[in-house]
C-alpha cells in the first residue's frame, strides 16, 4: 500500500466506481446488440460482472491500512462519545489532568534534583573530599579541610586528576554606583579543572593567581557579568574593586555553569600561605578522580596522606589523635543533593497514590457509563462485532481521555513548577535545573497511557466479556438487582478511601510536626519585629581593629536614633543564620589539666554587642548583660548559654564568676551572665551550647569581628521608609558600606522550618486532592445505587417505609464502604509512615491522635458525600418510580 | 484461478496494445479457450494490484462504441516481468514435459 493511495483512497474509490460503471455500460451495449431488451441487457451485464460490492471492497482494502483506518474510526467514535456527554468528559479529563499533572511535576523535581547527573563532564568522577572525625563522642563525616591538609593532598595524592579547596563567602564591590555585597566562592586553582568547565571568556586561575603576593584577580559569573557589565566583552583585563582592593577581571564563566551547592556571583582565588599551620577547618575539598580509580581507592589514598596532613596542622598531637580522623570521600552529587532525597521520594509516592485514586475515579465513571451502554454494546455484539473489537473501542476511548488529561496535566505541571521555582524553597538544591525536559514529557506520556490502560481495562472486563449477550435478555430492571454488578465499583471506592487515608495520615503527621516546631521556644521573641542587615568592614577599607569597633558602635548609635527603633545590637551571626556559625574550643580555669586523651569541648562562638539579648528577647537566667563600659574598658567578660552552664557547672548561678578562655595560654574571661538557650541550628535541632564574647578588639592578638549582622527591633520592619533610614544611618558613618541580608529575623526563622513546611504543603495538597477525589467517588457510587434502585425504593415507600430509613440505608452503605476502606488504609498507613519518620518532629509515625482524627474525617466525609444522593432516595415518588419502566 | 496466473494472463493480453477492462475480460475468457470461466468483476482488483506494482498504467479513453472507459497499457517494467514470468513458466512446462516423456515412451 502506498501512502499516496492511502490518503487519496476516497478519490480512488470513486475512480473504480466509474470504471465498473463503464464495464457494465459497455457489456449492456453488447447485450442489446445481441438482441436483449434494455432491462435484460443491464441485468445480464451485472450478472456477468459478479458481486460489485465485494470487488469494490477488495480494492478499498488494498488501498488502506485496516488497523489505522479502524483506529481512526474508533477515535472518531470516542470523540463523538465525549462530545455527547460533556460533563462526564470534563470530570474525567480534569481528574486525570490533576493526577497526571501532580505526578509529572513531582517527577520533574525528582528528575532535576536526584536523577539527572550533575552538569559537568563525567560527573561520576567528581567527589567531595571530607574527613570523618569523632566529635563529642560521635563520629561525623563532614570534617572539612584546613590549609595545610589542602597542600598535603594537592602535592601528594596519587588518585586525583584534579583537586581543589573552596569556601563560600561574600565580598563588597565598591566604585560602581552604590556599594553592593555579592556572593562569592573563594577557590584554589584546582577547582575548575576538577569540575571540567572551561570559562566562557578569558581564563581560570593559574597557580600564580593563588600564590600570595601576586596581583589580585577575579572571575565573574555569567549572570553578574550581564547584570553589571551588560555583557561587555571588553571587561577582561579591566579592574573591579572587590573588598576594597582592585582586582583584574581575568574570566567569565558560561551561562550554563552552576557551582555545586552555592550560587556565587564571582570567584576569588584562595591564596593560602604555604607556611600557614592554623587549624582553620573551613574549606571544602573537591576532586576529580583519575579514570578507573574507585571511591575506595581514593579513600585509601587519603588515608595514606592523613598522617602527614595532620602533622602539618598546628594542633597538639594528642588532641589530633582524639579526633581519630579518617577519610570520608563521597560522590559530589550526594554532597549537592543532601538529605532532600527522602522527602522527594515520599512526595513522589504520594502523588503516585493521588494518580491511582484519580484512575479509580475515572474507572468508576466509565463503569457507570458502561452500564448505560450495556444494551448498545450487546446489540453490536449480537450483530457480529467481536469481543476484541468492542474491547479495543473501549480502550481507545479511555486512552483518548488519558491523552487529553495528560496534555492538560503537562500544562498544570508546567505552571506548578514555575510556581515552585518562583517560591524557591531555600533548601531545595539544583532548583535551576528543574524543568519539564524530554524525560519528564516521556514520563507524562507513559503515565497517561498506563493510567488509560489501568482504568480502561476494568470496563473492558466488565462489559466486553463473552457474557455480553446476556445483557440483551435481561432488561435493565432485573440486571440492576444483581449484587455482582456493583462489586467492581465498590472495590474501587474502598481502594480510594484507603489510599486517601494513607495520604491524609501523612499530611496529618506533618501538620503535627509543624505544630511541634512552632511550639518550641526558639530563644527569641516576635522575630518578625526584628529587622536585620549585614555589614562587613574589609581590612583594606579600615585596617585598625579599634576603628572597626568604633565604626560599628557609631552605626548602632545612628540606627538607635531612628524613630520607632526600640533597641539595636549586633552579632557575628543572629540565631539560625547557620551560614555564619563559628565553633571553637573552650578551656576552663578550674579544669586546667585534662585527663589523658581528652580534648577541650568545642562549642558555638558568637561575638555580640551589648543589648543583643534584649533586642532578640533572649531571657537572662542569671547575672547581667555586657555594657558599653565593658567594651570601652576592654574588660575580659563573657556570657554563656544556660545549657553550657549546666553542662560545665551543673547550675546556671554557680557558673557566674567562673573563668573560661579560648586556649590555656590565652588568658581568662569571667562569666558575668547566663542566658536562655537559643535554637541556633533551627528549632528541629537541639540548641547548641554557646559562648557569647563581647564584640571588640581582642586585647591579645588584635582580632576583631569585621562582618556582623545588626538586629533592630521595631514595629516598622520591612517598610521602605524604614530601610531607607537605616541605609542613610549606615552610610552617614561610611558611604562605601553595602547592606546585605536585609530581612527580618522572622524570615530567617521561617526559612529554618522550610523543609518541614514545604513537605507539609506538598503533602497537604496531595491529601486534599485525595480527599476530594474520594468524596466524589463515594458520591458517584451512592447516587448511582440510588438511581438503579429507584424501583425498589418505590416499592419500599409504597409498603410504608419512612424516607428517613431509606436515607439511612444509603448513608449506611457509604459508611460501610468508607469503614472498610479506612480499616485497610489504617493498616497500610501504619506500615508506610515509618518511611517518613526522619521527616517528623516529636511525633511518632504511629501517632494515635492523627490516625483517629483522619479516620473520623474520612467517615464524616463519607456521610456528607452520601447524604445528598440519599436525600434523593427519600424524595422518590413511589408512583413515578413504579411507572417508570 | 491462482493470482499469479491471472496477473500473467492480463499482462499477456496487454502485449498486443492498450485495452480497457471489458476487452481484457473477454480476451482472457477467449484466450484460455473458455477454460478460465470467471466473473469479470474479479479482474478489477487484479488490475488495481498490477497498477500499484507499476507493471501497467491506466488512462481514460473512449471505447469503440463511444463510451468513456479506463484503458490499461503495459509499462516497460511490466514487459520485463512478463518476459521473466513467461520464461519461468516455459521452464516449468519443459521440466514437467521431461519428467512425463520417458513414461510415455515406455
Amino acid at each position: 500500500v502506498s501512502w499516496r493511495r492511502f490518503f487519496k483512497r476516497e478519490q480512488w474509490d470513486a475512480e473504480r466506481r466509474r470504471e465498473i460503471d463503464a464495464y457494465i455500460d459497455i457489456e449492456t451495449d453488447h447485450n442489446i446488440a445481441r438482441g436483449m431488451t434494455a432491462h435484460e441487457a443491464r441485468e445480464a451485464a451485472q450478472r456477468k460482472f459478479g458481486n460489485r460490492t465485494l470487488v469494490q471492497e477488495e480494492i478499498y482494502r488494498m488501498n488502506t491500512l485496516t488497523f489505522i483506518d479502524s483506529l481512526a474510526r474508533d477515535l472518531r467514535y470516542a470523540l463523538r462519545g465525549m462530545h455527547h456527554s460533556p460533563s462526564f468528559t470534563a470530570v474525567a479529563v480534569l481528574t486525570l489532568a490533576l493526577g497526571i499533572g501532580a505526578t509529572t511535576a513531582i517527577f520533574s523535581v525528582v528528575n532535576g534534583v536526584l536523577l539527572k547527573p550533575l552538569p559537568y563532564p563525567d560527573p561520576d568522577l567528581l567527589v567531595g573530599v571530607w574527613q570523618s572525625a569523632v566529635m563529642q563522642g560521635r563520629r561525623v563525616n563532614n570534617a572539612s579541610l584546613a590549609p595545610p591538609m589542602y597542600f598535603t593532598y594537592f602535592d601528594q595524592n596519587q588518585t586525583f586528576e584534579a583537586f581543589g579547596a573552596w569556601s563560600p563567602g561574600a565580598a563588597n564591590v565598591t566604585g560602581m554606583g552604590d556599594p553592593e555585597e555579592v556572593r562569592t566562592v573563594v577557590v584554589t586553582q584546582g577547582v575548575l579543572p576538577a569540575l571540567g568547565v572551561q570559562p566562557f571568556l578569558g581564563r581560570w586561575f593559574s597557580s600564580a593567581d593563588d600564590t600570595p603576593g601576586t596581583p589580585e584577580t577575579v572571575v565573574l559569573s555569567y549572570g553578574y557579568w550581564q547584570r553589571r557589565f551588560g555583557g561587555d566583552r571588553g571587561v577582561i583585563g579591566g579592574s573591579l574593586v572587590v573588598s576594597s582592593r582592585p582586582r583584574e577581571v581575568i574570566g567569565v564563566m558560561p551561562a550554563s555553569f552552576r557551582f555545586p551547592d552555592a550560587d556565587p556571583e564571582m570567584f576569588l582565588p584562595q591564596r593560602f600561605e604555604r607556611a600557614a599551620t592554623t587549624p582553620n577547618f573551613s574549606f571544602r575539598g573537591i576532586a576529580r578522580l583519575k579514570r578507573g580509580v574507585t571511591l575506595a581507592q581514593a579513600n585509601a589514598d587519603v588515608a595514606r596522606m592523613l598522617p602527614a596532613a595532620q602533622e602539618a596542622v598546628q594542633i597538639p598531637p594528642e588532641a589530633m589523635a582524639a579526633l581519630r580522623m579518617g577519610p570520608a570521600l563521597r560522590p559530589l552529587k550526594q554532597d549537592v543533593v543532601g538529605d532532600i532525597g527522602k522527602v522527594l521520594w515520599v512526595l513522589m509516592g504520594s502523588v503516585g497514590l493521588v494518580l491511582l485514586i484519580a484512575c479509580a475515579n475515572v474507572a468508576n465513571l466509565l463503569l457507570v457509563r458502561g452500564e448505560a451502554r450495556r444494551q448498545e454494546l450487546a446489540v453490536r455484539a449480537a450483530l457480529g462485532a467481536g469481543w476484541g473489537r468492542i474491547a479495543r473501542e473501549l480502550l481507545v476511548e479511555s486512552a483518548g481521555l488519558a491523552s487529553i488529561g495528560g496534555v492538560l496535566g503537562v500544562g498544570l505541571a508546567y505552571g506548578g513548577l514555575r510556581l515552585l521555582v518562583f517560591l524557591g524553597p531555600a533548601n531545595l538544591p539544583r532548583l535551576a535545573e528543574i524543568a519539564i525536559d524530554p524525560l519528564a514529557l516521556a514520563f507524562a506520556a507513559g503515565v497517561s497511557l498506563l493510567s488509560g490502560l489501568a482504568f480502561g481495562l476494568i470496563p473492558v472486563f466488565k462489559h466486553a466479556g463473552p457474557r455480553i449477550a446476556g445483557a440483551l435478555r435481561g432488561n435493565s430492571r432485573t440486571a440492576s438487582l444483581s449484587r455482582e454488578r456493583h462489586r467492581a465499583r465498590n472495590t474501587l471506592v474502598v481502594g480510594q478511601v484507603a489510599l486517601a487515608l494513607v495520604l491524609l495520615v501523612s499530611s496529618g503527621l506533618m501538620i503535627r510536626s509543624f505544630q511541634a516546631l512552632r511550639n518550641v521556644q526558639p530563644g527569641f521573641t516576635q522575630p518578625e519585629q526584628v529587622q536585620t542587615v549585614r555589614i562587613s568592614i574589609a581590612a583594606a577599607q579600615v585596617a585598625e581593629p579599634a576603628r572597626v569597633t568604633r565604626m560599628q558602635t557609631d552605626i548602632v548609635d545612628k540606627i538607635a536614633a531612628i524613630p520607632g527603633v526600640v533597641s539595636v545590637a549586633f552579632s557575628t551571626g543572629l540565631p539560625m543564620e547557620t551560614e555564619y556559625r563559628i565553633n571553637n574550643f573552650i578551656t576552663m580555669e578550674d579544669r586546667p589539666v585534662l585527663p589523658e586523651g581528652q580534648f577541650p569541648p568545642m562549642r558555638r562562638y558568637k561575638y555580640v554587642s551589648p543589648g543583643l539579648f534584649q533586642t532578640l528577647g533572649t531571657r537572662f537566667i542569671a547575672g547581667r548583660d555586657f555594657t558599653w563600659t565593658d567594651i570601652h574598658e576592654k574588660r575580659e567578660v563573657v556570657v554563656i548559654s544556660e545549657n553550657l552552664a549546666r553542662e560545665l557547672w551543673g547550675r546556671p548561678d554557680t557558673a557566674l564568676g567562673k573563668r573560661i578562655g579560648v586556649g590555656m595560654a590565652d588568658g581568662w574571661s569571667e562569666i558575668v551572665g547566663v542566658v536562655g538557650d537559643v535554637y541556633d541550628e533551627g528549632v528541629h535541632q537541639s540548641a547548641p551550647a554557646t559562648v557569647y564574647w563581647p564584640a571588640r578588639e581582642s586585647s591579645r592578638d588584635g582580632f576583631v569581628v569585621r562582618a556582623v549582622t545588626v538586629a533592630i527591633r521595631s514595629t516598622r520592619t520591612g517598610t521602605e521608609s524604614f530601610l531607607n533610614q537605616i541605609r542613610e544611618a549606615v552610610w552617614s558613618v561610611n558611604p562605601s558600606l553595602p547592606l546585605a541580608q536585609v530581612r527580618t529575623l522572622g524570615e530567617v526563622y521561617t526559612t529554618s522550618m522550610v523543609q518541614t513546611s514545604f513537605t507539609l504543603v506538598m503533602l497537604a495538597i496531595a491529601g486534599a486532592m485525595a480527599l476530594l477525589l474520594g468524596v466524589v467517588g463515594i458520591y458517584g457510587v451512592i447516587s448511582y445505587a440510588v438511581s438503579q434502585r429507584r424501583r425498589e425504593i418505590g416499592i419500599r415507600l409504597a409498603l410504608g417505609a419512612q424516607p428517613r430509613e431509606l436515607r439511612g440505608m444509603f448513608v449506611r452503605q457509604a459508611l460501610a464502604l468508607a469503614a472498610i476502606g479506612s480499616a485497610i488504609g489504617l493498616l497500610t498507613a501504619a506500615g508506610l509512615t515509618r518511611l517518613m519518620a526522619s521527616m517528623l518532629f516529636e511525633v511518632s509515625p504511629l501517632d494515635p491522635a492523627t490516625f483517629a482524627a483522619v479516620a473520623a474525617i474520612l467517615l464524616a466525609a463519607a456521610v456528607l458525600a452520601s447524604y445528598a444522593p440519599a436525600r434523593r432516595a427519600g424524595a422518590v415518588d413511589p408512583l413515578d418510580a413504579l411507572r417508570a419502566d | 484461478m491462482p493470482q499469479g496466473t491471472l496477473d500473467m494472463l492480463i499482462l499477456q493480453t496487454l502485449v498486443l496494445g492498450p485495452a480497457h477492462g471489458h476487452t481484457i475480460a473477454y480476451a482472457i475468457e477467449r484466450g484460455s479457450e473458455d477454460v478460465l470461466q470467471v466473473e469479470h468483476g474479479s479482474l478489477y482488483p487484479a488490475l488495481h494490484r498490477l497498477e500499484g506494482r507499476g507493471w501497467i498504467t491506466s488512462f481514460w479513453g473512449t471505447s469503440e462504441n463511444n463510451r468513456k472507459a479506463r484503458y490499461y497499457r503495459l509499462t516497460p517494467d511490466g514487459r520485463k516481468q512478463l518476459t521473466a514470468q513467461t520464461a519461468r513458466w516455459d521452464q516449468v512446462v519443459r521440466a514437467i514435459g521431461r519428467i512425463l516423456k520417458p513414461a510415455e515412451q515406455k
